[in-house]
């Protein structure tokens, strides 16, 4: 981020201008480096996909975006400022929400006091002492879960009592509705069954029309495809394809994603090992059951 | 999950609307409700005395005594942790205002104001070392139990020459705070000790904290899940530092009533209350896991507490037998909350 204009152009009002812009951001532990010049840029009404196999820094990336661990390295700037944030508060003041693996959820908690958890909506002249507006945020709550499509009939229920998908769900909705520019969503379909993977996919592409920046983490390259603007593959904590939707195929994406010159070398290798073993389907005979005994003998 | 797929409008049927009946018997409370029934049919029918009037003064007073403490118990319960240094710090809290006002020949009200501070600090150290150290609470409380246990003997004897503070009755102050910590009165044939009433006020004000604000809020998610209410922006470190500080309040309030009912206080008292003040919170339906229970539910389990500690005396049986009847009531608690709990979730 170069520019010095003032708020006058926010960056909601241009999509050509990143919210969040991050450049050679790094991060080490002691010696060990998790993340090394990775550049990052996520824009309004965009999804940005990042994939990587474990371990490849996925989590240290967003962690820093959502204030849980500050880079050592580079710089991050956020509506055109460079920022350093040193707790999650900070991120989400700034408009950054995560929507972690985990969900942030409380599971013997409500629904409606999930969704208003560190949020909650006061009456009264009390201030941090005040009474809780019930009636208000299961209102609310119930206004902002339709509108994404979700119907759970009683607020009251527990969330550990609904499915990963309604879950979910409720995450990302509670992310919308306190106003975040940018949604950060950890792997989302990683535990969910097709249908569910499907809902919560849904919901992404929402997200973006409602006009927020979205960035999506998966190992999931079919996932990514469906929805995504703009694809990051990262490997070793570096980044290892950085591409438009327009100048990528879902079958160089997943090959990309799968480990590509890598997992070459390794279906050499194990059809080196022990070729007997490994049965070529071109030249498998006929079912074995159906081979009389006598012969096999 | 098909439903959830079709039109955003259209109304899930999977899940019908549960009774009252059903609701009611999700809350927490529930368990010990129907316990401290049964307990007070079966005292009513064994023990003659049980049936006078009078004595039920004597024996909600009784209950006050582990219920005070309680309230805070439970709300760290909720919150995910306990302390095992609120038994002797009771003790110690008595202990530090006699012994201030005494030796610096003070008002009592100011020994009463150094003893909510030291009490105050408890709590923070207690809470601080939690957090700073990242150690399970048992261990960290189990520590400044000893060592308070150790400073209530030890500084008592250096500066009184014995186990107990020296009477404070004739120094000024006394009968006021006496007044507010210590009174009692009559109504009918019922004598009202004033910390009923304060009971009473605090079950009232802790329970409305706990559901009906932000900080209520934030307890049950601390306990619920640290992680996920420190990443929706919960300051979870402050909110149970806060806790164990509630603790130290309500163990400077308890010590006061001690040493203004008293005129002195034993350094060696308050050791195993500590217990007590659980199995009344774990009675009431907290989970000791943190993250559910209710602030009526403590109040309830030390009801339970105080009927069964008389009762037994008044059925003419052998005191001895209190403890293990103790523990009997806490594992049928304990089970009657967990099937109610299960039972009710399915309705």
């Amino acid at each position: 981020m170069t520019t010095t204009e003032s708020f006058a152009d926010e960056a909601g009002t241009s999509p050509t201008i990143p919210i969040v812009q991050m450049e050679n951001v790094g991060k080490s532990y002691g010696n060990v480096h998790a993340l090394r010049g990775v550049s990052l840029s996520v824009r309004q009404g965009e999804i940005t996909c990042v994939l990587g196999d474990n371990g490849a820094g996925k989590s240290t990336l967003i962690k820093i975006v959502a204030g849980l661990h500050e880079h050592t390295d580079g710089t991050m700037s956020v509506n055109g400022e460079e920022r350093h944030f040193s707790s999650p508060r900070e991120a989400m003041d700034s408009g950054i929400a995560t929507v972690y693996q985990d969900l942030a959820l409380a599971p013997l908690m409500s629904v409606w006091r999930n969704f208003f958890l560190g949020n909650e909506i006061t009456k009264g002249p009390l201030g941090p002492f005040g009474a809780l507006d019930s009636a208000a945020m299961k209102r609310i709550a119930n206004a902002e879960l339709t509108k994404m499509g979700i119907s759970i009939p009683n607020l009251e229920q527990p969330v550990g009592m609904l499915s990963g998908g309604q879950r979910q769900c409720i995450a990302i909705a509670r992310a919308i509705h306190f106003g975040a520019k940018v949604l950060i969503l950890d792997e989302p379909t990683a535990a969910l069954g097709v249908n569910q993977s499907g809902v919560v996919l849904k919901y992404i592409v929402k997200a973006r029309d409602a006009g927020l920046g979205v960035v999506f983490i998966t190992h999931n390259p079919h996932h990514a495809y469906l929805v995504g603007n703009h694809f990051v593959v990262l490997k070793l904590g570096r980044v290892a394809l950085d591409t438009h939707r327009a100048d990528i195929t879902l079958a160089q994406l997943t090959t990309e994603m799968a480990g590509g010159s890598e997992l070459e070398a390794l279906s050499h290798e194990l059809a080196g090992i022990d070729a007997g073993v490994v049965v070529d389907p071109s030249k498998a005979g006929p079912p074995v059951a159906a081979e009389p005994i006598s012969e096999s003998r | 999950m098909a439903s959830t797929l079709t039109a955003p409008s259209s109304v899930d049927d999977r899940v019908s609307k549960r009774s009252l009946g059903a609701r009611l018997l999700s809350r927490p409370e529930v368990g010990s409700l129907v316990g401290a029934i049964v307990i007070l049919v079966f005292f009513l029918i064994t023990a003659p005395t049980f049936r006078d009037l009078g004595v039920s003064g004597t024996i909600i007073y009784n209950s006050a005594l582990i219920g005070v403490m309680a309230v805070p118990v439970a709300l760290l319960m909720i919150g995910g942790e306990f302390d095992l240094s609120a038994g002797v710090a009771v003790t110690t809290s008595g202990l530090t205002a006699a012994l201030f006002a005494y030796q610096f020949s003070t008002n009592v009200w100011v020994g009463v104001l150094v003893s909510l501070l030291v009490m105050l600090a408890v709590g923070a150290f207690n809470g601080w070392l939690l957090m700073r150290t990242g150690l399970p609470s048992f261990l960290v409380t189990l520590g400044t139990f000893f060592i308070l246990q150790g400073l209530n003997l030890g500084v008592t004897r250096m500066l009184s020459g014995g186990v107990s503070s020296s009477p404070i009755s004739d120094m000024d102050g006394f009968d006021s705070a006496k007044k507010v910590f210590a009174s009692d009165f009559n109504l009918g044939p019922i004598n009202v000790k004033i910390l009923v009433l304060w009971w009473i006020l605090f079950v009232v004000a802790a329970s409305w904290v706990l559901l009906k604000t932000k900080i209520g809020n934030w307890i049950f998610a601390v306990g619920g899940d640290a992680a996920a209410a420190r990443a929706v922006g919960v300051p979870v470190k402050r909110v149970k530092i806060g806790l164990f500080m509630t603790v130290g309040f309500f163990a400077w309030f308890s010590g006061m009533h001690l040493l203004f009912n008293q005129n002195s206080v034993q350094s060696g008292e308050g050791v195993g209350k500590e217990f007590i003040y659980i199995i009344a919170a774990v009675v009431g339906g907290c989970l000791l896991t943190g993250g559910y229970g209710s602030v009526v539910g403590s109040a309830i389990g030390a009801l339970i507490f105080g009927m069964t500690q008389l009762g037994v005396v008044y059925a003419g049986w052998n005191a001895d037998w209190f403890k293990a009847f103790l523990g009997v009531m806490l594992l049928l608690a304990t089970i009657v909350n967990l099937v109610v709990k299960k039972r009710a979730d399915l309705r």
